[in-house]
This record gives structure tokens, C-alpha cells and sequence, in this order.
């Protein structure tokens, strides 16, 4: 099995090539043949991977393969080399599947795009990388699927390169996640000096062997490697690209935004938690940063009118929440979620792209309603995907694992606090989940569906649907059956670290509980506010502190201002000052000097003899005198 | 007898200047043109070859070719020749653009046989710089190959060609006098006097602890701030780079390809093959000032290039950007550092920032000159660089989108793409010696990111312009000239074996002598 699994990124970047080169001249069938077929082959051969490892699992549970030596400089190791261990497999089933099924949604969604292979193109490219990335056996080259996801979403995002606002936010992306990159290079750069070395296996081991817990250089590297995380993850500081890529088409927003790139970071941490295990005080900080975004993004979401851009603030929340269960070191917890997120989060898109299809490209919420009959299948998809999103108890994925991230957030040291953000989050969420929901589907009609999805978008909305509802039922809790595949399966990447304190059964029941009114109340004020007393509230949406701080809301906290004047203004005020290059003035003046003590030089010769007697006599008459009075 | 392979291949396009200078400059243009592609072509297939006897493991000179030039009185000059695993890759890209450079300058229709008599003897300069070892013989091609450009831009340039031309005439030569004055001093030092670069590197002329008040100090710092002058102006480093983007904007295409593919290599193998291994001393010693002007070099080149509407100067500042990285590898791999901070490391670390630093020569070249023959693309076809006028062409020329987009992410440094390879290699070696430097320089890869991605979307996206729905994609000969720097960008990006192997051998070997000769100095050159 290890020697095919080349294959798994090789076929997507195989149909990249083929697209990239030969896309334009080819059929649109054979271009759909390609996109979508490489990516399912890709599934296919995960799958069984997969099989083969739960059947037999190999002996230090991870399949390797080494394909060439890229790099050797000295003691500089870094290959093209795969190793794939229960959490690589995780996430390249996640991305496969879920991959596939969006590609497969695509060939419908852009089936009037007039550059339909150069879409398919770059998604090939971005699957290729994505799965680089996670099966990447060094940091290099998960370096490399990093900064090659980084490139297929810039891409992607201004697909639509027509509107230059779509450019705008494409450069937004790449150079904001290129800020947390230039962090995590030179976290590289510290690991590599030193440790010796940048294979994840060796750092692992040398980590702990050469550094203290809570040690300087541990907590410093854990910083850098926690600024790349936070840049790809659209995690506070840097989370404002997010929003703005909605420029993309829909399946891209689904899949790089929603369900796949925008976790590369969790899967970082989670990938290096040797080192993050040794710097407690930047796993706060992970934890911090989470519960801190989780919260000001789900605010945000309540006040936007985009459809997508609610996704958007909902996917920044929701990644929120596993960085607060990586800070509080539950990182199978984290997984689960970043899996059943992918799930519900691409199922909200897809359908979100379908309403948005229908609607002839109009995103706003407030112009559509009343949809519920009129596209039965995406309300009903619709609806799944809003309920695990969150949280129903029992009957949906989200609830299985948010209600993890919960219970361990709550065992954690001091965690109590985090708890109650995390816990005000889930209510929140539910509140803007199914504030939509109202919006969209209830309420009078004020458009005719112009299309309604075609079995290519019907399979994966129904697929992911049920996916999104039954995917829990990977990690049932102590109170709920006690079956944790999941965990299981994942145990031994995370083995050996110190695991959070142990909840009883009658603990968790408890918190459940609580977390199940949250999300219900959640969903009860929904229908307060957006249904039944819609009409008796407008004139209280309508006063202008509600007013100012919807704007506000509106726009992320005013993150976007902020940085616009602290950073891109003087820079490109700078530079603009600068255009003429300073340093030429300086070689110009020097230029000038000499002229012009050439000009007063020369007036001395002017050829006449009397002239020179003169000065002759004046220098003579100031030599004796100075040798006289000396 | 053996073949001289290294005189063959340098002195080819003499050869092919001279029959050019034999033809008719009406009846036999096509014949000019091809008659210098031809021997572009031989001169390319030399330097090919020379990889097959190369022992890319032996760190020595191979392929010497020696022989008595003169003796005046005792003023020994010989012809000597020869190369190692600095000046192979350099010779490869030298031959390599010429070439393409000659195949692109095909539609150069005006005074077609001076152009290309010059871009022979041009290449005879190059070549010989990259494969002298006596210095009198490397300062007669550093100077043969100053005047053919000093003429390209001067002629076949654009409306400000003469200001530029004579700014970098003016420029070049100040440098070349102080490289003169150096020489002299190295030479005068030398016991027994001696030009012969290799010989002079043996004496160990300055070894032992170097700083102010040793024996030598003043003709050491001489000699040391002297060849420095000569080989920054080249380079160019900040604060002596701006004969760069008036020099890139006035020249003709093949003229800015050479000009930043290969010239400016120059300057930083000046730095490599002389002040490194012959002065080792004082190049630890003022080794801070390099970093920081290199450091300078990375971050203003950015800013400039970032303001820029003009295209080629924009990627002339980028070439300012660029080679701040090369300097930047060069500075670690002699810099003082604390001598233990990081203990056995500090060799490796060194060794690592040289070969990012001869990597990124040879990358800068191929990436940087299929940015200025693209930049030559649309300028053919629109008469304007101005970034503002164009907008939304990536459908208009879908394939000139694709490679230029596909270069520009090289020079950014996206991995798969060889800029990566050598810029990693640099950062992570220079992290080594200096850690707060090397973190500040890693901000220029985001403003590079920047100016890149802005000037894209200037060019590529956003609505159509109307003026420009005439312009047809590239055509044979543009793709001749570039898809086969595209490939090479794709390549070393991807497997940098075989050519970083062959730099490692001569790198390694380079630091392992230096470590023998220098003595840590104490005081100001600890910083950083």
C-alpha cells in the first residue's frame, strides 16, 4: 500500500497539468472527466488506505514513502517523502471526500463559466497541495502544500478577475496569510538551528529531549509556529481576509474556505503538539486566541446581510472553537470537530450556492425568504447543515463534537472561564444559524427560484446532509454509549501527553445539559427575533445605536480600518513619497557639486595676464605674511 | 592534447564576431543573425559539456588551462583559466540567456550587425570573468564587457539612453578603479608578487587575528574596502544601485536580460571568489556593514519597486530586492558571530547561507531575465510600460498571463519554484549567524509578495482596456526564449540536486578554508 501513495496528491496535480496546459482546447466533458475524476480516484485509493490501515495497522502506525531527496545541504535534510499516520489519514479523507463531492457540485455550478477547465485547473491544484500538506513527513514540505494552498486560493478568490474588487480581496488573502507564513519560516528557521533537523518524526523526539517545559526557545518557536496557524486559520489578529474571499466562486468557498485550507492551521498545532506541549503559556494563548475570535466572529455573523459572509463568520468562529480545544490540549477534540465541520460547514455552502444560484447572484438574505417550498431539497439540506451547526443535541454531528471541545475546556486547569465564552459562542451560534434559516426559508417570497439544483448538486447536498447529521456517531461520549472511534483511532499520534483531568459521567451529563439550553435558547431567540416578532422589532433595529452597532458588527469590529491606517496607508504613503528613489537625489547632488565647482574653477581662467599677476601677487603677499607673524 | 575547453567556449563568439564583422550589413542581415546565434548556440553546447568532466566532488579548480602571457621585467602575467562549482552554473546561465537573448533580439531591425558583433564580444567578457584566475586577465574581461553594454543601451536604447548609458559607464568605472587599486595592493603585498588568484588565495596574506592595530591592517582594509567597492556597485547594493533601474529602463530587452541575468552576478562572484577566500580577515570584520546594507537592499528595494508604474523598473528594483538576498548568504558565511552561541552548527550554518547564495545567483538570473523578456513581450506589442494603462489582459494573452504569472511567483518565492530553494537556503543558513538580521529580512518576502501581487493586478485583472483588444498572445520566438527558463524554474524547484551538489562540493570547501585562516575577531562586528 505505502508505494501507491504518491498517487493521492500525484493524480489531482496530474489533472492540474493536463488542464493547465491542454484545458482550454479540450471538451467540457473531458475537462469534467478529469477535474472531477482524479479527485474521486484520489478518494478511492484514501479509502483504502484507510482500509488497508484499520485491517493491519502497520508497525509505528504510519505508512511511509520517501520519493526523492529535494534538499541536502550539510545536516539540512528534506525530502519529497510522505508519512501517513492516523491523523494525515483523517484529514485526507475529509479532503478527498469532501473534495470530490464539491468538484462533482461544480460541474454543474459552473457549467456556464466560460473558463470551466481553468476553475477545475486550479481546484486539481489546490486538492494536490492540500494533501501535500498533510501527508508532508517534513516541515519543508508541508511548507511547501502550505504556501501552494496559500497560491491556489489567491487563484481561486479572484477567479473572477473581471472585478477588480475580486483581485483586491485575493491579494488580501495571500499577503495577510503570507504576514503568519513569514512567522512560521522563522519558526522553521529556529527548529532547524536548532534541533538539526525539520523531519516531524526527529522534531517530535529532539523537542523535549533539548528543551525544558515552559523554556524560552520552546515558547518562542510554539509562538512563530502559532503565527503561521493563526494567519491561514483567519484567527485573530489576522482573520480579516476571510470575509473578503467570499469573492470566490461558492464550491471554492465551500471547500478552501470552509471545509480544508482554512484548518491547515489547526492541523499544524495539532501536528507539532510536541513543541506546543512544552510552551503552556502559548496553549493559553491558542486557547485565548480561539474563544476571543469564536466570540467576535459569531457577533459579527448576526449582523451580516451577505449570505456567504455569514458562512464566512461563522467558519472563523467555528475554527475558534478548535483552537480553544487545542489550547486546552484536547487535540482528538479538535479533530472531531475540524472533521464534522467540514462536513456541515461545506453542506451550508453548497447550499448557500444553490440559493445564491437561483437568485441570480444576489447574496442578500433580506431579499430572499419564504424558499422553503420552493427549493424543498435545499431547505431541508439546508436545515441539517444549520442544526449540526448548532449543536441540536443528540441528532447532529456539531453537538457530538462542540459538546467535547466543552466538557474538555471545562476539565481543563482554570478552564471555567473559557467555558462560558465558549458556551455564550454556542448560543450565539445558534442565533445566527437559524436567523438565516427564518430569513431565507420562511417568510414572504420575494423571488421565483430561477434554478433548481440538478443531480450533480442534489448528491453531495444529500451526501453531506447525512454525513452532517450522522457523523458524530464517530465519537459517542461516556454519557451517550462511550464509543470513541475517533479518539481511538487518533491515540497514538497523541500519545504520552498529560491528558485533562477526567470528567465523571454525572459532570458531563450536567454541562451537556447546559450547552443543549444554550443552543436551543439559542434557536427559541431566532425565531423570536426573526419570526414571530419580526415586524414589532423594526423600529427597534431601527434606532441608531442598534443602527451603529450593526455597522460596526457589519464590518469585523473595524479590524479592516484599524490595520487600513496602521499599516497599508503609511506603507503605501512610504512608497509613493519614495517613488523617485531618494538615494538618486544623493548621487545627483553629487553630480551637481561637481559641476559646479567646476564652473567656479574654471572662472578662475579666464587667459588674461593680468588677472594671474594678481592672484599670483595676493598669494605671494599671504605667504610672507604668514611666515612673518608665525 | 587535450582540448581547451574553457578557451574554446569563451572565445567562440570572438570568433563569430569576427565573421559578422566580415558581412554585409544590408545584403546579410538574416545571415548576421544567424551567424551569431550559431556560435551563441556552440558557446552554449561547450558550456553544456563541461558538466560531463567536471568532478562535481572536487572542491579544486579543474579544467585549468596556464600559460605564460607575458613577463616584463619580472611583471609576470599568465593566461589562466578554470573552474570549480561557483563559476560552473554561472558559465551554464551566461551561455544560456545569451542564447535566448540572440534568439530574441532577431527582431531587433535597426543597425543589426553592430548589435550583434557587440552582444558577442559581451559574452566573451562574461564568460572570461567566470573563468579567469589571474587577476590582470579578469580585469581585462570585466572591462571588455562593460563597453558592449555601455553601447547596447546607448544605441538601441530607449529616449533617455545616453543619461543612462553614461550613469552606468560612470558608475562601473569607479568601481573598477578602486578594483584596480585593490588589486594592486594584493599584488604589491604578495610575496613573491603575484596576479594569480589562486596563488594569492594560498599566500593566506592576512591570515591570523585581524582588527584595528594588527600588522597590515590599513592595506588589508585597503584592498578589502577597494574590490568591496567594485563588486557592490555591480552587485548593485544599497546605497550604490541606482545606475540600475535608468540603466534597465533606457536598454533594450536582451540588453536588460543580460544585464541583470548576468552582470550583476559579477559583482557578487567578485564577492565570492575574491573577498571571501583572499580576505577573510577583514571580510569577518566589516562583514556587519554588509549585512546591513543588504538588509537595506531587501527592504528598500521593495518599498521602491512597490511605488513603481513603470514595469521594467519595477522589476529593475526587484533585481535591487533580489540580490540583497545573495548578499545577505554572502555576509553569514563569514560574518562574526558570538563563537559558541550555537556551537558545531556555526559551520553548517555557513556553508548552508553560501550555497542559498550561490543558488540564488543562478535563480536570480534565469527568473529575473524571463521577467525582462516578458516585460519586452508587452512593451513590443503596447509601446507603454506604464502599469496604469493596462488591466484585464489575462484573456487577451492567456499563455504571456500564465508565464509571467508563473515567473513573478518564482521571484516571490513560492515553493516548487527554484527562487524558494535558494532563498530558504540563505534564511535558514543566515539564521545561524545573524538570527535578528535574518528575521527583519524575512519581512522583504512579504513586500515582495506585495509589489508582485500589485503589479498582476495591474497588468492581468480588472476590466479589459479597450486599447488593448488588438494584442495577440506571444508568439515562436518570445516562447523559445523563456519556456526553457520556465522549466529550469520548475526543476530546480523541484529537485536543486544535481546543481546544488556541484555548488556544495566548491562551497563547503570555501568555508572549511576560511575557518582555517580567520580568527574571531572581538567587538562591533559581534552584532546581530
Amino acid at each position: 500500500m505505502p508505494e501507491l501513495l504518491w498517487l493521492i496528491p500525484g493524480l489531482p496535480m496530474t489533472g492540474f497539468a493536463l488542464l493547465a496546459l491542454w484545458g482550454s482546447r479540450l471538451p467540457r466533458v473531458a475537462v469534467s472527466l478529469v477535474g472531477v475524476g482524479s479527485v474521486a480516484l484520489s478518494a478511492a485509493l484514501s479509502v483504502a488506505v484507510a482500509v488497508s490501515f484499520l485491517a493491519s495497522p502497520p508497525a509505528d502506525h504510519a505508512y511511509s514513502l520517501t520519493l526523492w531527496q529535494w534538499l541536502g545541504i550539510g545536516g539540512l535534510q528534506a525530502d519529497i517523502a510522505f508519512r501517513v499516520d492516523p491523523l494525515a489519514l483523517l484529514m485526507m479523507l475529509v479532503i478527498t471526500i469532501v473534495g470530490a463531492l464539491i468538484h462533482l457540485y461544480s460541474t454543474e455550478y459552473m457549467a456556464r463559466d466560460e473558463d470551466y477547465s481553468r476553475f477545475f485547473a486550479y481546484m486539481n491544484l489546490f486538492v494536490g497541495a492540500m494533501l501535500t500538506l498533510v501527508m508532508a513527513d517534513n516541515l519543508l514540505l508541508l511548507y511547501l502544500g502550505w504556501e501552494g494552498v496559500g497560491l491556489c486560493s489567491y487563484l481561486l478568490i479572484g477567479f473572477w478577475y473581471r472585478d477588480p474588487a475580486n483581485g483586491k480581496a485575493a491579494m488580501k488573502a495571500f499577503i495577510v496569510t503570507r504576514v503568519g507564513d513569514a512567522a512560521l519560516a522563522v519558526g522553521l528557521f529556529v527548529l532547524y538551528t536548532q534541533l538539526g533537523t525539520l523531519n516531524l518524526e526527529e522534531l517530535a523526539a529532539r523537542a523535549p529531549a533539548a528543551w525544558p517545559v515552559g523554556s524560552a526557545l520552546a515558547v518562542l518557536t510554539a509562538a512563530l509556529l502559532l503565527g503561521g496557524a493563526v494567519g491561514k486559520s483567519a484567527q485573530l489578529p489576522l482573520q480579516t481576509w476571510l470575509p473578503d474571499a467570499m469573492a470566490g466562486p461558492t464550491p471554492v468557498s465551500a471547500l478552501i474556505h470552509a471545509a480544508t485550507m482554512v484548518t491547515a492551521g489547526v492541523y499544524l498545532i495539532a501536528r507539532t503538539h510536541a513543541i506546543f506541549a512544552l510552551a503552556p503559556t502559548v496553549l493559553l494563548v491558542v486557547a485565548v486566541v480561539g474563544v476571543v475570535t469564536l466570540f467576535l466572529a459569531a457577533v459579527s455573523a448576526l449582523a451580516q446581510w451577505d449570505l456567504k459572509r455569514v458562512l464566512a463568520y461563522s467558519t472563523i468562529s467555528q475554527i475558534g472553537y478548535m483552537f480553544l480545544a487545542l489550547g486546552v490540549g484536547a487535540w482528538s477534540a479538535a479533530m472531531f470537530h475540524f472533521m464534522t465541520h467540514a462536513f456541515f460547514k461545506a453542506l451550508l455552502f453548497l447550499a448557500a450556492g444553490a440559493i445564491i444560484m437561483a437568485m441570480h447572484e444576489d447574496h442578500s438574505i433580506f431579499r430572499m425568504g419564504g424558499l422553503r417550498h420552493r427549493m424543498p431539497l435545499v431547505f431541508w439540506t439546508f436545515l441539517a447543515g444549520a442544526c449540526s451547526l448548532s449543536a441540536l443535541p443528540l441528532v447532529t454531528a456539531g453537538f457530538y463534537s462542540k459538546d467535547e471541545i466543552l466538557a474538555a475546556v471545562w476539565a481543563a486547569d482554570g478552564g471555567q472561564w473559557l467555558w462560558v465564552m465558549g458556551l455564550v459562542g454556542a448560543f450565539l451560534t445558534a442565533v445566527y444559524s437559524f436567523r438565516v434559516v427564518y430569513l431565507v426559508f420562511f417568510g414572504e417570497a420575494q423571488k421565483e427560484p430561477a434554478h433548481q439544483p440538478g443531480w450533480r448538486m442534489a448528491v453531495p447536498l444529500a451526501v453531506l446532509a447525512v454525513l452532517a447529521l450522522v457523523g458524530g456517531a464517530l465519537n459517542l461520549p461516556r454519557s451517550l454509549g462511550n464509543l470513541l472511534l475517533l479518539d481511538h483511532f487518533l491515540e497514538p499520534v497523541f500519545a504520552g501527553l498529560a491528558q485533562h483531568r477526567e470528567l465523571t459521567v454525572a459532570q458531563e451529563i450536567h454541562l451537556q445539559l447546559i450547552a443543549d439550553v444554550a443552543a436551543l435558547g439559542g434557536i427559541l431567540v431566532a425565531w423570536l427575533l426573526y419570526r414571530r416578532y419580526r415586524a414589532d422589532l423594526a423600529a427597534v433595529a431601527d434606532l441608531a445605536v442598534v443602527r451603529n452597532l450593526r455597522t460596526y458588527w457589519l464590518n469585523g469590529w473595524g479590524f479592516d480600518w484599524l490595520y487600513d491606517r496602521l499599516v497599508v496607508r503609511p506603507y503605501e504613503s512610504l512608497a509613493r513619497l519614495n517613488r523617485a528613489d531618494a538615494v538618486d537625489y544623493l548621487v545627483h547632488a553629487l553630480a551637481r557639486f561637481v559641476a559646479e565647482t567646476h564652473r567656479i574653477l574654471s572662472r578662475t581662467q579666464t587667459g588674461e595676464v593680468r588677472w594671474y599677476v594678481a592672484v599670483l601677487t595676493c598669494g605671494v603677499v599671504i605667504l610672507v605674511a604668514i611666515m612673518v607673524l608665525r | 592534447m587535450t582540448i581547451p575547453l574553457l578557451s574554446l567556449m569563451t572565445f567562440l563568439p570572438l570568433v563569430g564576431m569576427v565573421i559578422i564583422l566580415c558581412l554585409n550589413r544590408e545584403r546579410h542581415v538574416n545571415a548576421i543573425r544567424g551567424v551569431a546565434t550559431v556560435f551563441a548556440a556552440l558557446s552554449f553546447l561547450v558550456s553544456a559539456y563541461l558538466f560531463l568532466p567536471f568532478n562535481s566532488a572536487d572542491s579544486a579548480i579543474q579544467l585549468e588551462e596556464k600559460a605564460l602571457w607575458f613577463d616584463a621585467a619580472g611583471f609576470v602575467v599568465n593566461y589562466h583559466m578554470g573552474i570549480d562549482g561557483l563559476s560552473l552554473p554561472l558559465i551554464f546561465l551566461t551561455t544560456l540567456l545569451t542564447l535566448l537573448s540572440v534568439i530574441y533580439s532577431w527582431r531587433i531591425t535597426e543597425r543589426v550587425k553592430e548589435y550583434m558583433a557587440f552582444f558577442m564580444l559581451l559574452e566573451v567578457g562574461m564568460l572570461g570573468v567566470f573563468c579567469a584566475l589571474d587577476f590582470f586577465l579578469f580585469y581585462v574581461f570585466w572591462e571588455v564587457s562593460l563597453v558592449p553594454m555601455y553601447f547596447l543601451i546607448g544605441i538601441w536604447g530607449g529616449p533617455r539612453r545616453e543619461y543612462a548609458a553614461i550613469k552606468f559607464f560612470i558608475y562601473t568605472l569607479v568601481g573598477s578603479l578602486a578594483m584596480l587599486l585593490a588589486i594592486l595592493a594584493m599584488y604589491f603585498t604578495s610575496q613573491p608578487h603575484t596576479f594569480d588568484i589562486i596563488e594569492l588565495t594560498n599566500q593566506k596574506l592576512f591570515a591570523g587575528p585581524f582588527g584595528f592595530g594588527v600588522k597590515h591592517f590599513w592595506v588589508a582594509t585597503l584592498a578589502f574596502w577597494g574590490f568591496f567597492l567594485g563588486f557592490a556597485i555591480k552587485v548593485p547594493l544599497f546605497p550604490f544601485h541606482t545606475w540600475l533601474p535608468d540603466a534597465h529602463v533606457e536598454a533594450p530587452t536582451a540588453g536588460s536580460v543580460i544585464l541583470a541575468g548576468v552582470l550583476l552576478k559579477m559583482g557578487t562572484y567578485g564577492f565570492v571568489r575574491v573577498s571571501l577566500p583572499m580576505l577573510p580577515g577583514p571580510a569577518q570584520y566589516f562583514a556587519v556593514v554588509i549585512v546591513l546594507l543588504a538588509l537595506a537592499s531587501i527592504i528598500y528595494g521593495a518599498l521602491v519597486a512597490m511605488a513603481q508604474t513603470d514595469l521594467k523598473k519595477l522589476i529593475a528594483y526587484s533585481s535591487v530586492n533580489h540580490m540583497g538576498y545573495v548578499m545577505l548568504g554572502v555576509a553569514a558565511a563569514v560574518g562574526a558571530t558570538v563563537p559558541d552561541r550555537y556551537g558545531p552548527t556555526l559551520e553548517v550554518a555557513r556553508i548552508t547561507a553560501l550555497n542559498g547564495a550561490v543558488l540564488q545567483m543562478f535563480n536570480h538570473g534565469i527568473i529575473t531575465g524571463a521577467l525582462f523578456f516578458l516585460v519586452g513581450v508587452i512593451y513590443d506589442r503596447a509601446h507603454t510600460r506604464d502599469l496604469n494603462s493596462f488591466g484585464g489582459l489575462a484573456k487577451q494573452m492567456p499563455v504571456y498571463a500564465g508565464i509571467m504569472m508563473m515567473a513573478s511567483f518564482a521571484s516571490l518565492g513560492l515553493p516548487t519554484l527554484s527562487g524558494f530553494v535558494s532563498e530558504f537556503l540563505v534564511f535558514v543558513g543566515s539564521f545561524g549567524v545573524y538570527r535578528v538580521f535574518t528575521a527583519l529580512a524575512v519581512l522583504g518576502v512579504i513586500f515582495t509578495a506585495v509589489y508582485f501581487l500589485w503589479m498582476i493586478q495591474r497588468i492581468f485583472l480588472g476590466p479589459l482596456n479597450r486599447q488593448w483588444t488588438e494584442l495577440t498572445d506571444m508568439d515562436g520566438g518570445e516562447l523559445v526564449a523563456t519556456v526553457p527558463l520556465c522549466f529550469l524554474m520548475l526543476f530546480i524547484g523541484i529537485y536543486p540536486r544535481p546543481l546544488l551538489d556541484l555548488i556544495n562540493t566548491a562551497m563547503s570547501g570555501l568555508v572549511y578554508e576560511m575557518s582555517q585562516v580567520i580568527h574571531l575577531v572581538q567587538g562591533w562586528g559581534m552584532w546581530g
